[in-house]
């Protein structure tokens, strides 16, 4: 006996959303379904939606599931998580949401979740006028005869699922569940996958190791004497006197030692103390600011 | 309470049995083959057994080997059928045995032996034409089922008896679904080996036999004791083999009144196919076991059902590949070339001595809801839809 979750016995004893849409022929409404699987294959899922054509999002969904326990209740749980969304969120589920969204599927009942994923695709890309045949010409090679099963399909299960076995890619997909005479080209994928991943791993590591060595160029090295210099005799000539010549008086930077700045104020501020002190200490933010944090200014 | 109508995968067993065998899991622990009086009341408790079982059996008792199930009573079986003759290399046996059988033909395939797999008609009959067609000089062993676990179709195994000695094979018969069931005499057969399942018959898991007519040249599977005349080593399971002893004379009274679990069979497939539209009946035509019906209903999958089905207390059982975990629907319908909308739906009740015509009637009640249920879910719904792809509907190879 399975061990199935309360929410997979819930929707297949209640299942929500079973049936079909009519087309009500209604302005800004659009019905189309999709369907994936046989009753070869043992299981198969026609999935209805109501589309509204001006916001492209889903009104309403419905299913009808040739099936097992758990094949129902993955199409009821998916009609469930699409309703009110728009196709393009639509086509970003994967069949792990609606695993998720039943509290987990045995192992060997991943396919019904992938069978879900599929028959929402089928019925979005046939909306959209996509064949999905041709769709999936391109990498569509025939990796297991015996389940009609795709190079394409497999390698998105292993990637959508993190798969890493050969018998996890039979339980989410089916292919290899039969004569087994293509187990080996399944493990080929599965490797394949897994040295990609380690390379868009170590690319990744790549670029942040990039980053990190342009952040640290980025950082200010330290200034020289030389530069230290230049830069607060820019500031004070730039950002300092042209303000304190417009009050009428003026500044001049008499020497540097360490990160003690020496000015010599002139004119109307000189004669008077208290403001050679706000005056010290106007110049010294400028200073810290735009050079260096550890600088202080001397009036001299 | 439940409704236990999946009497070909165990069966419940026997307050008698368990009341026969209980000492022997207490206060008489001896081990028979200890040379005190202690252990020598077990020893006597064997050889009853076995005088039961060989009396069941229509066999003598020397005949009788006990060992701990059905497996083992088949791999037991093929081992010393290939010992016996070890010049020849051919085997043959049906499409729908037990995988005992089937997965020891595997095995053997890699050994360097062929083997012959006889196919079955749509009512899952063998053809014995095409048995004697197979036949060489240098078949070793026949081996086929009795009766059929899915569909209880019972195989012409005297007849197959004949046509193995008249090419100088050994005949091994899996009876486990038989035996209890129909009734046997090995004493004018033409069977050589014949394994039986204490826990098909009301006797507990554990426990089996193997019979080896008298003359045969068997060479023991499992070496290392003198146990059984040195034909099967290891310490003798008491409590089991009484058991197992006991329910075969239960099993023996019974056989007179057995036609009422064909009644009640009956009562079940006629009151399904009236009531129920699109379903059929898994080997209907053949020969049958009476206690065993296996109906096909079109357009739904079998593990559903048997979910419906647990909810009312009902337990079954389904060949449907999801039942199983595995992908492929049962290879007994499949080997019968059942079309694809019967193959995935088919669920299989069978019945026991303790079944009641009440229970029969509750599976009665509730599986027309059952079914109409899961119906209304499936896209499928007759033969002539357009979903239908040619090959649904074309026999499955
Ligand atoms: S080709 Fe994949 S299992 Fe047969």
């Amino acid at each position: 006996m399975w061990d199935y979750s309360e929410k997979v016995l819930e929707l297949f004893y209640n299942p929500i959303n079973q049936g079909t849409i009519d087309d009500p022929a209604e302005p800004d409404v659009a019905v189309v379904f999709g369907e994936v699987g046989s009753i070869a294959c043992g299981d198969a899922l026609r999935l209805h939606l109501k589309i509204q054509p001006s916001t492209d999002s889903i009104l309403d969904a419905r299913f009808q599931t040739f099936g097992c326990t758990s094949a129902i209740a993955s199409s009821s749980a998916l009609t469930e998580i699409i309703k009110g969304r728009t196709l393009d969120e639509a086509l970003h589920i994967t069949n792990q949401d609606i695993a998720d969204f039943l509290g987990g599927l045995p192992e060997a009942k991943m396919h019904c979740s992938v069978m879900g994923q599929e028959a929402l695709e089928a019925a979005i890309y046939k909306y959209r006028g996509i064949e999905v045949e041709h769709h999936d010409d391109d990498e569509g090679t025939l990796v297991c005869a015996c389940y009609g099963i795709t190079e394409k399909k497999i390698r998105r299960a292993i990637a959508e699922n993190d798969l890493t076995t050969v018998e996890q890619v039979t339980n989410y997909v089916k292919a290899g569940g039969g004569c087994g005479s293509c187990l080996a080209n399944i493990e080929d994928l599965i490797v394949d996958a897994q040295e990609s991943a380690e390379t868009v791993r170590a690319a990744a590591e790549l670029a942040v190791a990039r980053e990190q060595r342009s952040q640290e160029a980025a950082a200010p090295t330290p200034l020289t004497n030389l530069q230290k210099i230049t830069l607060i005799q820019q500031v004070i000539d730039k950002e300092v006197r042209p303000i304190l010549i417009a009050d009428g008086g003026d500044v001049s930077l008499h020497d540097v030692e360490g990160d003690r700045v020496l000015v010599k104020l002139q004119g109307a501020c000189g004669s008077c103390a208290s403001s050679t002190e706000t005056l010290k200490y106007a110049i010294e933010a400028k200073l810290k600011d735009l050079v260096l944090p550890s600088l202080v200014v001397e009036a001299i | 309470m439940v409704t236990y109508l999946d009497n070909n995968a165990t069966t419940r067993t026997d307050p008698e049995v368990l009341a026969a065998m209980l000492p022997y899991l207490s206060e008489l622990y001896g081990n028979p083959s200890s040379m005190h009086s202690f252990g020598g009341q077990a020893g006597a408790a064997i050889e009853a057994a076995r005088e039961q079982v060989a009396s069941l059996l229509g066999a003598e008792p020397t005949e009788i080997i006990f060992n701990s199930c059905g497996s083992e009573g088949n791999n037991t079986a093929i081992h010393a059928a290939l010992a016996a003759q070890p010049e020849k290399r051919h085997i043959v046996t049906t499409a729908v045995e037990h995988p005992a059988i089937l997965a020891v033909c595997k095995h053997l395939e890699k050994r360097g032996y062929t083997v012959t797999y006889l196919s079955v008609d749509g009512r899952g009959e063998l053809d014995l034409l095409e048995l004697e067609a197979a036949m060489t000089g240098g078949t070793a062993l026949v081996t086929t089922m009795y009766a059929n676990n899915e569909t209880g179709v019972i195989f012409p195994v005297e007849q197959v008896g004949e046509i193995a000695k008249a090419y100088g094979a050994t005949c091994h018969v899996d009876a486990v679904q038989a035996v209890g069931k129909v009734p046997i005499n090995l004493a004018t057969s033409t069977i050589d080996l014949l394994t039986l399942s204490g826990h098909k018959l009301h006797a507990p898991k554990g426990i089996g036999a193997l019979y080896v007519r008298k003359g045969f040249r068997f060479r023991p599977f499992l070496l290392g004791g003198h146990q059984e005349r040195g034909r099967r080593a290891g310490t003798h399971n008491v409590p089991g083999i009484v058991a197992l002893g006991k329910a075969a004379e239960l099993a023996q009274a019974h056989l007179a009144h057995v036609k009422r679990e064909a009644e009640l069979r009956d009562l079940l497939e006629y009151g399904i196919l009236a009531t129920i539209p699109d379903t059929v009946v898994n080997g209907g035509g053949a020969p049958r076991l009476p206690n065993t019906t296996n109906i096909g209903f079109k357009y739904i999958e079998g593990e559903a059902i048997l979910f419906m089905l647990n909810r009312e207390g009902i337990c079954a059982s389904s060949g449907s590949a999801c039942t199983s975990g595995s992908l492929d629907p049962s290879h007994v319908l499949t080997a019968m070339g059942l079309p694809y909308t019967i193959l995935h739906g088919s669920i299989r009740f069978s019945l026991s001595r303790y079944t009641t015509e009440a229970e029969i009637r509750q599976v009665l009640t509730v599986m027309p809801d059952i079914v109409e249920r899961l119906r209304a879910m499936s896209p499928f719904n007759n033969d002539q839809a357009e979903w239908l792809q040619e090959r649904d509907l074309a026999v499955a190879t």
